[in-house]
C-alpha cells in the first residue's frame, strides 16, 4: 500500500479526519455523533497514517501509547460524575453552564467531558489493535 | 388558531429533587475508586515497580468505603442513589440492601488480600501486560453487580468483570491456560448471552428494566406462565455462571491454570456474584416462582454439593481439588434458595461471606504449599510440618472450616441449614448437607494429611518445578492469619455474623422493604410526567 500518491496524501487525510473527529464528538449531545463514533473516526485517522507511513511514525506521533490514551478517557469518564458531588446531586448528573467566548455562547457540561473520555477509550483501544495488526502484517 | 400553551413540567415528577446525604455516595464509591485505580495503573503499566502501590492504594481505599457502606446500610438501612438524577425507574439505581452491601464488604477483603498476595507473585511482564489493571476492574464490576439495582446494569456488570477475569487468566500464556481459558470464556459467554435473552424477556413482559420495579410488576401479575419461563431462563444461565450440576464442568477444567492469586479472587468471587443474582431474582423479584422452582433448585443443589465433594476426593492436583469444592460450596448455597426460609436463606448468606474468604485463604495456602515443596501434586507433595508448624496450623483451620467443623465459621450455616430443611421435612437435603460435609472433611484431611504429616517425597537436594522456595511463604503469612482469624471469629463469636444474615434473610424474606427504599416511602406511583 506504501504509494507515491497515498504516502503523501495521508498526512493530510489523518490530520482531515481526526479534526473532523472532534466536530462529531462536539455536536454529539443533540445532534448524530458523540464520543464513540468519533472516537472511531479518528482511530480510522491514525489506521490510515499507519497503513500508509508505516506504524512507527504513528506511535512517535501520537507520544503516549495508545493503552494508556484510553486509560486516560476512563479515568476522565469515571471522574465525570464526581462533578456531582459538589452540586449535591447523585453521581452522573449533567450539569452545565454557558460562559460566553468572543461573543459565542458555549455550552460546557460534564456529559461532554464524559463523552470526551468516552472518545479517547475508543480512540486508544482500537488505534491499539489496529497498530498491533499493521505491525503483524509488515512483519 | 389558538395558540397552545406550552405545558409546565414538574420536575419532581422526573428528577431527584434533595441533596443525597455524603454518606450515600459510598455506595458508588466502588465503582468510581475501581475505575480511577484501574485506568491510574493502565496509564501506567509500563512502570512495573510502581504498580503495586498504586493498585494496593486503590485496593485499600475500596476496602475502606465497602467498610464505610456496611456500617452505613447496617444504621440507616437500604441506600439508594439514582444515576444522573433521574427517578427510577428511569434512572439507574444503585441499591444496596444488607445482602449486598454484606458481600461487596467481603469482596473488598478478598480483593486486598489478593493484591498483596500478588505482589510477589505476579512478575514484570504480567504487570507490563495489565495484571492490575485487569485486576481492578474484576473486582469493581463484582462489587458493582452486587449494589446496582438494575437488571440490564446487572449483566453491564457481569460483561465487566468477566472482560477483566478473561484477561487475569491468559496473563502468562501458556498452552494450559489457554486451554482452561477457551473452556471458561465459551460456556461464560452462553451463560451471558442466555441471562440478556432472560432481560429481554423481561423488558418484553414488563416494560421496565429496574429491579424493584419489575418486583412490583410482577406481583400484580397473574399470568404464571411467561413469568415462570423467565424465571426458569434466569435459573439455567445462572446455574451455568455458578458451576451447578450438570453445567460445573468449566471450573475445574480452568481455575487451576492461572496464577494461584488469580485462583484465589476467582474460587473468592466469581460464582458468588452468580448466587447473588439468583438470590436477588428469585427472591426480591420473582418469589411466587421460586416456590414453582424450589424443587429442581433443590435438587441441582444436592446434587451440585455431593459432586463437588466426591470430585474433591478423586483428585491429586490440591488445586483442582479447591476447584471441586468451589462447586460443593455452590450446592450449599442454593440450599437455603431452594428452601426459601428465613432460617435457609440466613445460613445460605452466612455461608456465602465465609466461603468466599475461607475458599481465597484455602487458595493462597496450597500457593504458598506449592511454593514450598515446588510441585501441586499430592503425591509428590510433603513435609512441610516439620518445616513451617505454623502454616500447618492455618492449614488445619482453614480445612477444618471449610468442611464446617466446629469452632469454626463453616458450622453455623450448616447448622442453620440442615435445621431449615428438617422443618419444612426435606430429609434427602439435609442428608447431602451433611453426607457432603464428611466427604469434604475426608478429600481436605487428605490434603493435609499428604502435604503435611507425610515426610516429603523429594530427593535431598531435588528440587520441584515451581521452585520459589523461601520467598512466597513469609509475605503471604500475614494474609492467611487475617482471614484465618476472620474465621475462627466468626466461628467462636458468631452472634454479630449470625444478625447480619439473619437481617439478609428476613429483608430477602420481605421485597417490599426493597421496593420501597426505591420508590421512596411506598406510597409513590410510577412516576409520569404531570402536564398541568
Amino acid at each position: 500500500m506504501r504509494t507515491v500518491i497515498f504516502g503523501s496524501i495521508a498526512p493530510y487525510l489523518t490530520a482531515l479526519m481526526v479534526l473532523y473527529s472532534i466536530f462529531v464528538l462536539l455536536r454529539g449531545h443533540n445532534e448524530p455523533g458523540g464520543g464513540f463514533i468519533g472516537g472511531l473516526i479518528a482511530a480510522s485517522a491514525l489506521a490510515v497514517y499507519g497503513v500508509a507511513c508505516g506504524v512507527s511514525p504513528v506511535r512517535r506521533a501520537l507520544r503516549f501509547h495508545p493503552m494508556a490514551i484510553a486509560g486516560f478517557g476512563l479515568f476522565i469518564a469515571a471522574m465525570a460524575g464526581m462533578f456531582s458531588l459538589f452540586a449535591g446531586v447523585p453521581y452522573m448528573t449533567g450539569l452545565w453552564i454557558y460562559p460566553t467566548v468572543l461573543g459565542v455562547e458555549l455550552k460546557l457540561s460534564t456529559t461532554l467531558i464524559f463523552d470526551i473520555g468516552v472518545y479517547l477509550v475508543v480512540v486508544g483501544t482500537i488505534a491499539s489493535i489496529a497498530l498491533a495488526l499493521e505491525e503483524r502484517d509488515r512483519g | 388558531m389558538a395558540e397552545t400553551a406550552r405545558p409546565q413540567i414538574v420536575l419532581s415528577d422526573a428528577l431527584v429533587m434533595q441533596t443525597p446525604p455524603l454518606a450515600d455516595w459510598l455506595v458508588v464509591a466502588p465503582l468510581v475508586l475501581g475505575f480511577a485505580f484501574a485506568a491510574l495503573c493502565l496509564m501506567t503499566r509500563k512502570n512495573t515497580a510502581g504498580q503495586p502501590a498504586l493498585a494496593l492504594t486503590g485496593l485499600a481505599l475500596m476496602l475502606a468505603s465497602k467498610i464505610g457502606l456496611f456500617v452505613h446500610v447496617l444504621t440507616s438501612g437500604t441506600v439508594v442513589m439514582a444515576m444522573g438524577r433521574w427517578l427510577p425507574p428511569f434512572g439507574i439505581t444503585f441499591t444496596a440492601d444488607m445482602l449486598g452491601a454484606t458481600l461487596a464488604l467481603a469482596t473488598g477483603i478478598v480483593g486486598l488480600a489478593v493484591g498483596i498476595y500478588a505482589v510477589r507473585e505476579a512478575d514484570n511482564t504480567e504487570r507490563r501486560y495489565g495484571f492490575y489493571p485487569f485486576l481492578l476492574m474484576m473486582l469493581a464490576g463484582v462489587a458493582c453487580a452486587f449494589l446496582t439495582g438494575d437488571i440490564f446494569n446487572l449483566y453491564v456488570w457481569f460483561e465487566v468483570l468477566l472482560l477483566g477475569s478473561f484477561g487475569l487468566l491468559v496473563l502468562g500464556s501458556r498452552p494450559e491456560q489457554l486451554d482452561g481459558a477457551t473452556k471458561y470464556a465459551f460456556l461464560n459467554l452462553v451463560a451471558t448471552t442466555l441471562f440478556l435473552v432472560a432481560v429481554a424477556y423481561v423488558y418484553g413482559l414488563f416494560g421496565t428494566l429496574n429491579m424493584a420495579d419489575i418486583a412490583r410488576k410482577a406481583a400484580e401479575m397473574d399470568q404464571v406462565g411467561p413469568r415462570l419461563t423467565i424465571a426458569a431462563l434466569f435459573f439455567f444461565a445462572f446455574a451455568m455462571k455458578v458451576a451447578a450440576f450438570p453445567l460445573n464442568f468449566w471450573l475445574p477444567a480452568s481455575y487451576h491454570t492461572p496464577r494461584i492469586a488469580v485462583s484465589a479472587v476467582f474460587a473468592g468471587l466469581l460464582t458468588k456474584v452468580g448466587v447473588y443474582a439468583l438470590l436477588r431474582i428469585f427472591m426480591t423479584i420473582f418469589p411466587g416462582d421460586r416456590v414453582d422452582l424450589a424443587v429442581a433448585i433443590g435438587v441441582v443443589a444436592a446434587a451440585t454439593m455431593m459432586l463437588g465433594a466426591l470430585g474433591a476426593l478423586a483428585q491429586t492436583d490440591m488445586r483442582r481439588i479447591l476447584g471441586y469444592l468451589v462447586i460443593s460450596g455452590i450446592g450449599i448455597m442454593l440450599a437455603g434458595l431452594a428452601l426459601g426460609s428465613a432460617t435457609g436463606l440466613s445460613g445460605t448468606a452466612f455461608y456465602t461471606v465465609h466461603s468466599m474468604i475461607v475458599m481465597t485463604a484455602l487458595y493462597l495456602l496450597v500457593g504458598v504449599v506449592g511454593a514450598k515443596t515446588g510441585t501441586f501434586d499430592l503425591a509428590r507433595a510433603g513435609g512441610l510440618y516439620t518445616q513451617m508448624p505454623w502454616l500447618a496450623a492455618i492449614a488445619l483451620v482453614l480445612c477444618l472450616s471449610v468442611a464446617g467443623l466446629p469452632p469454626l465459621s463453616g458450622l453455623w450455616p450448616k447448622i442453620y441449614l440442615v435445621k431449615a430443611s428438617i422443618d419444612v421435612g426435606v430429609w434427602w437435603l439435609a442428608a447431602a448437607i451433611l453426607v457432603s460435609g464428611l466427604v469434604t472433611t475426608i478429600a481436605l484431611m487428605r490434603l493435609f494429611t499428604l502435604a503435611f504429616w507425610r515426610p516429603s517425597q523429594f530427593e535431598p537436594g531435588e528440587q520441584g518445578v515451581i521452585g520459589q522456595a523461601g520467598t512466597m511463604g513469609r509475605s503471604a503469612y500475614p494474609i492467611l492469619i487475617a482471614l484465618t482469624a476472620l474465621t475462627v471469629i466468626a466461628g467462636v463469636y458468631p452472634e454479630p455474623f449470625i444478625k447480619v444474615s439473619d437481617r439478609i434473610a428476613f429483608e430477602l424474606m420481605q421485597p417490599t422493604g426493597y421496593i420501597d427504599a426505591v420508590f421512596g416511602d411506598g406510597t409513590a406511583t410510577t412516576p409520569a410526567l404531570t402536564v398541568q
